[in-house]
């Protein structure tokens, strides 16, 4: 199991550190080190106590301070793996000399980021140092000699403050110790809201990679459902969407909207995972997704689709080369949705050599300039309804080189956001149950958001 | 107010003042002084001096505190044993405490401290913590069983606390049946034979249950615990397994391969041709694509696992490729993994797309991903032949981008392909022989070198070409000095007339001006073999290369089922078994895949069943290293000096003394080498042995079995191996052997065939048995017998045959003779040559009768064998 967990900062300092195995290195041994080189006596623990600092500033060496770019997110250096993630400038690592769980850790890491991001905000050097202690307690809570216990945040809170918790009741402690190792570890008991409410967005970003010639090598849409609920109790909630799995199964039972639908208009989903207030069991015999929420805001479920994927952007780029010093690139776009509809923040990312020494671009729309520091010519439009056509040409001059590599022409990257889900998901219910509060499912206001951004969306030119 | 600026304090009689404020009257002020000293200890200074006024303050009603020396305990207390004990009584009180999370607090820093008389007290505390009504007490309580026995273990033992622990897997709550899960299977990690878990049908369903109440770790420890269990039957695999594949789903990384670890291992034991076994497969492969699109860490993690599911199992993500195209702004350590996968799944459905792929990488910037797309590309050619044409084409494309790296690598794979496929891409030699100049790695020399010196009757100036590696012989690496010599040998060969002096340049430069024993050694074996006999040095040197195939750097199939059992793990992560980065006893105990119980071959090789039977019979290429090795290991056939001298010959030059010989060589037998030689004692056989492990895992299961030979010979007991031997362990025994055994004519007819199995595989080699342990104490003849059969014998039955150079007397002879049992039943004088007359008997009854003729100052002997059994004699 996990031995230690260390926070860094950029340059190596040890902000945080916990031990949770003796194997491992003991920073906050350091200073032994010093006393008992006074006193002969302790020589062997020396010895002992430079092999194991040895360990954590092998990490420091070799890791962050190496000069190259990080081979890989685990390391073995003396017999000890050290996992981390770098979160801006601020190194996790998760260090142990056993064969633990790796995906485990690097969850366990993720989601101690989580927790600190949700206590008190983004994780800096500052942030850190401003809440060491409070962090010290969560890391007693949440791993127990190096076993990952209950990290939820809305569980945590209830009883981890830096408040100080004075005068609980004794049915508040229980309360806290059930829900901490509860079933459902991720919601307490006794939540009332004067107005139940939930919000449901479904994001999604949709991934490209187009050959010049405009052939899909590879879409899909990785999508997420978040849900923010304020409701009032412990209520059980029904979720459901034109999955073609569950459409295709009741359209032949007779379900209206399911018969209505079906064909068309529901989807293939590839896979999906869900927040662990999901019953996977039930998912998996009825394909139905129930559960009781989180309060808050949290993520319901995450899903991947690969088939009729709605492109809403498709880049023609046209580049050629005049003699050694000059290039010329055309690059078309054309919007592929419901001319109603309005897409935003539109960027398209044009990569330009290393040796470019001068731009001249023409752009029907937005505008778009040169980086030199970003290798790119950067054209931006606001918005662009559905179904246009916008076009961008530029003269490129290059200085001559007698480099023999050529350039490797990376793609033409693109960004945007558009207002519906470009995997064709849609929401078709989401039902509240409470039977012990007296509200109804019709009493709860929903809201429903449909979000497409782009994530990798590439055409190779 | 913040804690920032605790990290700031810095002046010199910091300890001095911090001494001051902890012994202060006000609470809050002690508190401010606590998080000071713990600041002070994060940034590693040293504040163990304020142990007893940090004791001091634990007494106290506030929780945030109580908590701040506790971490400063566990600490230090390492340092102050004796001071720690100053903390128990206040421990022992709080594990009394009415609030649950007080109790729970007490226990678990408890457990943290470790210090040998603390653990004394804790044991009372423990023991009701694990039976409290709270079930957050309840679970920490059962982490703690795991601290206090890495502690002390006796001291767990004795208490009755493992029983205690076990009791908790039927607890009501999910989360202390999880933790004692996993408390459970850390303990039973370093007892590997006692039957902690006991996971009966029972447990199981417990488990299970709990699997789908219990947060996301507890759900890893139950999976990971689950995978250890061996289902009795395939029906409770499959019930197993279908009630595990909702967790797939799970939006935790860690859940979801722990749960392919259950379903892979669970696999082996389903029928193939079931329906479940076939959806149970289609169900494996979405789940693992998700895992792609979570951060590039778990990507890493699951890149590395699905490099070992795609080369157990690739039915289950053939379809998949595409997913495993490389991303612009892909972490490299994702790209490089990303690469390896595409090209185990690489198949002629898909070549098309791959090469397009591959093409475009090899245009990156990060070097070594590039060079790896470009190795990609000849793996490709290797592996679908119909892209073979392809490939090269595409691989000549980069060559002309003249990018140095890039040009090297595509010629050493170039190599390869030429291996795969002789004889048909030869035209590209010309533009190949054009980058000459800008080699300046190793490998592509090598491997340029050795395409030259192969097609060296093809190509015009091979010898100007080879001629101008050799100015800088010695400067070169011995991979390449070893390549050009065999390369100016094979030319020589091919070309004798014009390249004599050249091969004579060469031959002296490895012999004479090396320090490398293995450039000097092949020099000398191309010497002799040059001068003694060119027939036989074309035959060899120019003989047909068995053609390479298929996959390379396949993970060895035990090895990789070892791993499969590993998956989500760091054993899966570095592609090695734990024991290989584990110290001490954990992880030492190998896991093994469950084996099929209808199977009808589980005797025989209980891993390798299905498709690792199949992996197992793909060559692999031999990496650089082993080009001494192509040379020299010819086939399986015996590896003895002289296969056709007479045993007389060697008995009467060597001494008598055998020396042991390397029957199986470490690297024809996974690192298991065997030397050897026959004995025979007292009238019985022995086959002397010496097993060394030069592999990196323990061997055990050994057994031996022959083939049918000529004599007969078995071994009258089993392998007398009993202890797994360690790496870098050798053993040495002695099986007897008698000829008892079913009798089939070997040729040479003292071959014999031998198979030695071990945990890891089974493994083939003969040996010739000295002929002289065959000779039997009775074989001495009547004299009067011996005249009357010799003149009896008929004139085809006879042989001679001359022993040369052995300058003994005849005494000598036949004293040595008779120490194998080869008696002198006469001795004359003829002419001024001793003649001595022999007798012997082998084990089956056959006489063989010898006239030895000994001139003195000759050293030359002759023998006239002579006996009734004409086969035998033929030999003899």
């Amino acid at each position: 199991m996990i031995g230690g967990l260390f926070i860094y900062n950029h340059k190596g300092e040890v902000l945080i550190s916990r031990v949770y195995r003796d194997d491992i290195g003991y920073v906050a041994q350091r200073s032994f080190m010093v006393t008992s080189c006074i006193k002969p006596a302790t020589l062997f623990n020396v010895n002992l106590f430079v092999c194991r600092r040895n360990a954590v500033d092998a990490f420091r060496v070799n890791v962050i301070h190496a000069r190259q770019q990080v081979r890989s997110p685990v390391t073995n250096i003396a017999r000890t793996s050290f996992f981390h993630v770098k979160r801006s400038n601020i190194w996790l690592a998760a260090v142990t000399k056993q064969n633990v769980n790796a995906a485990m850790v690097f969850e366990f890491l993720y989601k101690m980021c989580d927790v600190m991001t949700a206590y008190f905000g983004k994780i800096s050097e500052e942030n850190i140092k401003n809440n060491f202690v409070l962090i010290y307690e969560l890391l007693d809570e949440i791993l127990d000699f190096g076993y990952p216990q209950n990290s939820e945040t809305g569980a945590l809170k209830t009883f981890i403050t830096q408040q100080g918790i004075k005068g609980q009741t004794k049915e508040e402690q229980s309360q806290i110790t059930s829900q901490v190792t509860g079933q459902i570890g991720w919601r307490r008991e006794g939540i009332k809201y004067r107005r139940n409410e939930l919000f449901l967005d479904v994001l999604e970003s949709v991934n490209l990679l187009m050959s010049p010639q405009g052939q899909v090598l590879s879409a899909h849409v990785s999508g997420r459902v978040v849900m923010k609920s304020y409701l009032s109790g412990m209520p059980e909630c029904k979720f459901g969407m034109n999955d073609k799995i569950v459409i295709d199964k009741q359209g032949k039972g007779g379900d209206l909207y399911a018969f209505c639908c079906s064909g068309k208009q529901s989807i293939a989903i590839d896979d999906c995972t869900f927040h662990q207030c999901v019953r996977l069991s039930k998912f998996d015999s009825e394909r139905s997704i129930s559960f009781i929420p989180p309060d808050g805001e949290y993520e319901l479920m995450r899903y991947r689709t690969t088939k009729d994927i709605i492109l809403p952007f498709r880049v023609i780029p046209l580049v050629r080369e005049v003699g050694r010093t000059k290039l010329e690139v055309k690059v078309v776009i054309k919007s592929n949705f419901k001319p109603s509809l309005l897409a935003q923040k539109i960027e398209v990312r044009i990569p330009t050599p290393l040796n470019t020494s001068g731009v001249q671009v023409i752009c029907m729309k937005g505008k778009a300039k040169y980086k030199a520091s970003e290798n790119a010519i950067v054209w931006k439009i606001k918005r662009m309804a559905g179904m246009k056509e916008s076009q961008i040409s530029a003269e490129i001059e290059l200085l001559p080189t007698n480099d023999k590599k050529k350039w490797a022409r990376p793609p033409i990257s693109m960004n945007f956001e558009v207002p519906f889900a470009p995997s064709g998901l849609k929401v078709r219910y989401l039902k509240v149950f409470e039977s012990k509060l007296n509200y109804s499912d019709h009493d709860v206001i929903k809201w429903v958001r449909y979000i497409g951004r782009s994530g990798i969306y590439e055409t190779r030119c | 107010m913040t804690d920032s600026k605790y990290f700031t304090t810095n002046k010199k009689g910091e300890i001095f003042e911090l001494k001051a404020e902890l012994n202060n009257e006000k609470k809050e002020k002690r508190k401010e002084a606590v998080k000071k000293v713990i600041a002070a200890m994060t940034v590693g200074k040293d504040v163990s001096s304020l142990f007893p006024d940090v004791v001091n303050c634990m007494q106290t009603d506030n929780l945030e505190l109580k908590k701040l020396v506790y971490l400063y305990l566990m600490n230090y207390a390492k340092n102050q044993p004796d001071m720690a004990i100053m903390a128990v009584n206040s421990f022992v009180k709080d594990c009394e405490d009415p609030n649950p999370l007080i109790r729970a607090l007490a226990v678990r820093t408890m457990g943290c401290i470790r210090v040998d008389k603390i653990t004394e007290y804790l044991c009372e505390p423990l023991r009701k913590c694990l039976k409290d009504e709270d079930p957050y007490v309840r679970k920490t309580a059962a982490v703690c069983v795991a601290k206090l026995h890495d502690i002390n273990a006796q001291m767990v033992e004795d208490q009755g606390f493992l029983d205690s622990l076990r009791d908790l897997i039927a607890d009501s709550n999910p989360m202390v049946v999880a933790n004692a899960v996993a408390a459970l299977s850390e303990i039973s990690e370093s007892h590997p034979n006692s039957n902690l878990l006991d996971l009966n049908p029972q447990n199981i369903n417990k488990l299970l249950t709990a699997l789908n109440e219990c947060t996301e770790w507890g759900q890893i420890f139950i999976l990971d615990c689950l995978s250890n269990y061996n289902p009795k039957d395939e029906r409770e695999a499959q019930s197993i397994c279908e009630r595990v594949t909702p967790r797939l789903s799970h939006a935790n990384s860690a859940v979801v391969l722990s749960a392919v670890k259950v379903l892979m291992k669970f696999l082996e034991l389903l029928p193939k041709d079931s329906d479940y076994y076939n959806t149970l497969l289609k169900k494996l492969s979405p789940p693992l694509v998700t895992l792609l699109s979570g951060e590039p860490e778990v990507q890493y993690v699951a890149l590395r696992n699905i490099n070992l599911i795609v080369q157990k199992r690739p039915e289950i993500l053939k379809q998949e490729i595409k997913v495993f195209f490389v991303k612009y702004n892909d972490p490299i350590y994702v790209k490089l993994e990303k690469l390896d996968i595409m090209i185990r799944l690489a198949s002629q459905a898909n070549i098309a797309q791959v090469l397009a792929e591959l093409k475009e990488y090899a245009t990156e910037v990060d070097v070594d991903f590039v060079r790896k797309a470009v190795r990609a590309i000849g793996r490709c050619a290797i592996k679908v032949e119909q892209s073979a044409e392809r490939c090269v084409s595409t691989l000549l494309d980069l060559i002309q981008t003249k990018v140095n790296y890039v040009v090297q690598e595509a010629i050493v794979v170039i190599r390869d392909i030429f291996r795969k496929y002789p004889n048909k891409y030869e035209s590209i030699i010309a533009t190949l022989c054009e980058n000459l100049d800008s080699l300046d790695e190793p490998d592509a020399r090598a491997a340029m070198i050795w395409i030259v010196g192969e097609y060296a009757e093809r190509i015009d100036n091979a010898d100007e070409l080879l001629e101008s590696f050799l100015e800088g012989f010695h400067d070169e690496s011995t991979q390449v000095q070893l390549t050009l010599l065999t390369a100016i040998v094979k030319l020589f060969l091919k070309k004798p007339s014009e390249t004599q002096e050249l091969v004579q340049q060469v031959l002296s430069l490895a012999t004479q001006d090396s320090d490398n024993p293995d450039l000097r050694d092949r020099g000398y074996i191309y010497w002799r073999l040059l001068s003694t006999d060119p027939v036989t040095a074309k035959e060899v040197v120019l003989s047909e290369k068995p053609l390479i195939s298929e996959e390379t750097d396949l993970i060895e199939p035990t090895l990789l089922d070892e791993l499969i059992c590993h998956i989500g793990s760091l054993a899966s992560v570095y592609h090695k078994p734990p024991n290989a980065f584990v110290e001490g006893s954990h992880g030492i105990h190998r896991k093994h895949l469950p084996v099929q119980h209808s199977s009808i071959d589980t005797g025989e090789s209980p891993v390798s069943s299905g498709p690792a039977a199949n992996i197992e019979q793909t060559h692999v290429i031999p990496s650089q290293g082993d080009l001494l090795g192509d040379l020299l290991n010819l086939d399986l056939g015996p590896r003895s000096t002289c296969p056709r001298c007479p045993p007389l010959t060697v008995l009467i030059a060597c001494n008598s003394v055998l020396l042991l010989q390397v029957w199986l060589p470490a690297v024809k037998a996974k690192g298991l080498e065997i030397s050897g030689t026959f004995t025979r004692r007292q009238g019985q056989m022995y086959m002397d042995m010496t097993f060394t492990n030069k592999a990196l895992q323990h061997m055990t299961d050994f057994a031996v079995q022959f083939n049918k030979n000529s004599f007969g010979v078995i071994p009258t007991s089993p392998l007398p191996v009993h202890t797994p031997l360690m790496p870098n362990q050798n053993i040495e025994l002695s099986l007897p052997l008698n000829t008892i055994g079913p009798v089939m004519k070997m040729d040479p007819l003292n071959n014999l065939q031998v198979a030695v199995k071990n945990n890891i595989d089974v493994f083939y080699f003969s040996v010739l048995i000295p002929l002289n342990i065959f000779f039997v104490e009775d074989g001495k003849m009547e004299r009067q017998v011996f005249l009357a059969t010799w003149k009896d014998i008929p004139n085809e039955n006879e042989l001679q045959y001359q022993i040369k150079e052995c300058h003994l007397n005849a005494d000598t002879v036949s004293g040595k003779l008779q120490n194998s049992n080869i008696y002198t039943i006469a001795k004359r004088n003829v002419e001024g040559q001793d003649m001595l007359y022999q007798s012997l008997k082998l084990t089956n009854g056959i006489w063989i009768l010898a006239e030895l003729r000994i001139q003195p100052g000759n050293p030359n002997y002759t023998v006239l064998y002579s006996n009734f059994a004409t086969e035998t004699c033929v030999k003899v």
